[in-house]
C-alpha cells in the first residue's frame, strides 16, 4: 500500500498550484538536502517526464529549490526561493531532460559543496507523496516520511549486522530496511527506516564500524 | 490494514455499525499509532485552512499569468439575484470550489484533497452543503475522513495524479470523494456512500489532463466547479436508492485501466488537448514568450 495515511489523501497543505509538482517536488528538494545534511552551495536539477515539460507553470522549479533551501510545502517563501538561492549565492542550474523515465514526475538532483557532492533520483507519485528511488547510483526505495539513516559501505559480510547490533544496543527499532550494491564484493549501501529519530551519538558509533564509509539521516 | 477496497470499507461500517469516517479514523489509529485526538486535531487544521482559501478566493483572486480569477466572485453575486436556473445550493458548491481553486492557481495556502489541482471540489461542496444542512464542526470535519476513506482505496488501487492517470484520476476521484462525504452528512447508509462515489466516477471517466501551458488553471478550475456539481447531484441519486449496476471497486478499477491506456500528451504534460488548440498554444507563448520546450 504507497499510501498509508488518510492524510496522503487529505493533504497536505501546500501553496500551490500543484501537490505533484509543486509541494511533492518542494519535498524531494528538502529530502535531498536532509541526506546531505547541510545546504548545498551548488545544484544541478535534471527534469523528466511531465517535470520537464510544464515545471515553470507549476512552480516545480522554485519548489524543489525552496526544498534544498529547506522550506516545507506550505512556507510562503517557497514562491521566492530562486530569488533566496541567488542572494546567498547557491548556484542552481535546471536541465530539461527528453528521455522518458518510467514514472512520469521524476527529478534527479547533483548537490554539493567545497566538501562532497550527493546524486539523487525523487519520485513524485501523485497527492503530494513522494519516493527516493536511487542515491549515488544505488537503487532503493525510500519515502522520507520515517526517520532513516543511509549507510555507504563496503560490501562484506557482518557489515548489516554490525549496524543493526548499534541501533539494538540504544534500543532503536528498524520499521524498513533496504540494502542495494553495484556490484558484489564493492560499494553497497542501506537504508534503515526507524521508529526514532537517530541521534548524533548513534551515528558516529556507526560511521566508526568496520568498512562503513559514509553515514547519513533524516530526522523526523 | 482495516480495508483495501470500497466494499471491505462498507462492510466494516455496516458490521459494526458505524460510520465511513469513523472506521477512517479507526484504521488511521492503527496504522500510524497516534491517539484519536491527535488525529482529529490534525484534521481539524486541514478544515481550517480550506475554509480560509474560500473565503479568500470568494473575496477575488488573480493567479499570475492572468488565466484565472474572479469567477467565484460572478457566481456568488449571480447566486445573491436569486434567479438562478440550476439552483442556489449547486452553484453556491460551484463557487466555493472555483474560490478554492483560483486561490490555488494564485500560488496561495490550500489543502490537497486529494490533489491540489483538485483542491476545490471537496471544500466546494462541503462548505456549501454546510448552510443548508448545519452541521457540527466534528461532523465537517468527519466529512473529510469519509473523503479521505475513499480516496485511499483509489490511491492504493488506481492513481490519483493527472500525470499518472488524467484528470479523471484527479477531479474525478475528488468528485466521488465529495459525494460520499455528502451522503454520510445528509445521513445516508454506507452502502449508499459507495453508490454516490461510483454513480460520480463513472461520468468522470475518460477525462483527460490537458492543462493550457501546464498551468493549474485552464481547464483544471472549471474542472473542479463541474466535479462540485457532479458530486451534489450524484449524492442525491444515491440518496434517492439509485444504485450502480457496476460496482464501486470496478469503476475504480475501470478508471485505472482507462488510464493507463491514455496517451502522455493526454497526462499532464500540456501537449494534448486544450492545451494544443490554437487559443492554448497562443495563451502559452503569451505567458511564456515562447513553448517551454
Amino acid at each position: 500500500m504507497k499510501f498509508r495515511s488518510v492524510f496522503d489523501i487529505i493533504g497536505p497543505i501546500m501553496i500551490g498550484p500543484s501537490s505533484s509538482h509543486t509541494a511533492g517536488a518542494a519535498r524531494i528538494g528538502r529530502v535531498a538536502r536532509t541526506i546531505f545534511g547541510r545546504q548545498p552551495k551548488w545544484a544541478k536539477i535534471h527534469l523528466y517526464g511531465s517535470f520537464a515539460e510544464t515545471y515553470k507553470g507549476h512552480g516545480t522549479d522554485v519548489a524543489i529549490v525552496g526544498g534544498l533551501l529547506d522550506f516545507d510545502t506550505f512556507d510562503n517563501r517557497i514562491i521566492d526561493a530562486l530569488i533566496i538561492a541567488k542572494d546567498i549565492g547557491m548556484d542552481i542550474e535546471f536541465i530539461e531532460e527528453s528521455e522518458v523515465p518510467e514514472h512520469p514526475n521524476t527529478a534527479r538532483i547533483i548537490l554539493g559543496d567545497e566538501l562532497g557532492q550527493l546524486e539523487i533520483v525523487g519520485l513524485s507519485i501523485g497527492g503530494g507523496k513522494i519516493e527516493i528511488d536511487e542515491i549515488n547510483g544505488f537503487k532503493l526505495r525510500l519515502t522520507g516520511e520515517h526517520p532513516a539513516i543511509i549507510v555507504v559501505n563496503n560490501d562484506r559480510f557482518g557489515c548489516i549486522a554490525s549496524v543493526a547490533n548499534v541501533l539494538a544496543k540504544y534500543e532503536i527499532n528498524i520499521g524498513h530496511m533496504e540494502v542495494s550494491r553495484k556490484e558484489k564484493g564493492k560499494l553497497a549501501l542501506m537504508v534503515l527506516e526507524t521508529d526514532e529519530n537517530v541521534d548524533e551519538q548513534v551515528m558516529e558509533e556507526i560511521s566508526k564500524l568496520p568498512h562503513i564509509l559514509q553515514v547519513a539521516r533524516i530526522v523526523e | 490494514m482495516l480495508f483495501r477496497t470500497v466494499k471491505e470499507l462498507v462492510e466494516i461500517a455496516e458490521r459494526e455499525g458505524k460510520k465511513i469516517s469513523e472506521v477512517m479514523i479507526d484504521q488511521e489509529v492503527m496504522v500510524t499509532k497516534r491517539s484519536r485526538e491527535e488525529i482529529i486535531a490534525q484534521m481539524e487544521k486541514n478544515l481550517q485552512v480550506m475554509e480560509n482559501a474560500v473565503e479568500k478566493g470568494l473575496k477575488g483572486v488573480t493567479s499570475h499569468s492572468g488565466l484565472t480569477g474572479g469567477d467565484a466572485v460572478l457566481l456568488q453575486k449571480y447566486i445573491e439575484k436569486g434567479n438562478t436556473l440550476s439552483g442556489g445550493l449547486i452553484l453556491d458548491a460551484v463557487s466555493k470550489a472555483v474560490a478554492t481553486n483560483e486561490v490555488n492557481a494564485a500560488m496561495g495556502l490550500i489543502c490537497a484533497t486529494p490533489t491540489a489541482g483538485s483542491a476545490g471540489v471537496v471544500p466546494g461542496t462541503l462548505f456549501a452543503v454546510k448552510n443548508k444542512l448545519n452541521p457540527t464542526r466534528e461532523q465537517m470535519i468527519n466529512f473529510l475522513f469519509t473523503s479521505g476513506a475513499f480516496g485511499y482505496v483509489v490511491a492504493n488501487n488506481a492513481f490519483i495524479s493527472g500525470a499518472a492517470g488524467g484528470c479523471q484520476a484527479e477531479v474525478g476521484s475528488a468528485a466521488g470523494m465529495a459525494a460520499a462525504a455528502i451522503v454520510e452528512m445528509a445521513g445516508g447508509t454506507p452502502s449508499q456512500c459507495s453508490e454516490a462515489f461510483a454513480i460520480t466516477l463513472k461520468n468522470m471517466l475518460g477525462l483527460v489532463c490537458d492543462p493550457v501551458a501546464g498551468l493549474v488553471e485552464v481547464p483544471c478550475v472549471k474542472r473542479n466547479a463541474m466535479g462540485a456539481a457532479n458530486a451534489m447531484v450524484a449524492a442525491d441519486m444515491a440518496l434517492a436508492g439509485v444504485k450502480s449496476r457496476i460496482p464501486c471497486d470496478e469503476v475504480i478499477e475501470a478508471m485505472f485501466r482507462i488510464g493507463k491506456s491514455m496517451p502522455s500528451a493526454l497526462r499532464e504534460t500540456a501537449q494534448g488537448g486544450l492545451a494544443a488548440t490554437p487559443t492554448g498554444r497562443r495563451l502559452q507563448q503569451e505567458i511564456f514568450g515562447s513553448p517551454q520546450k
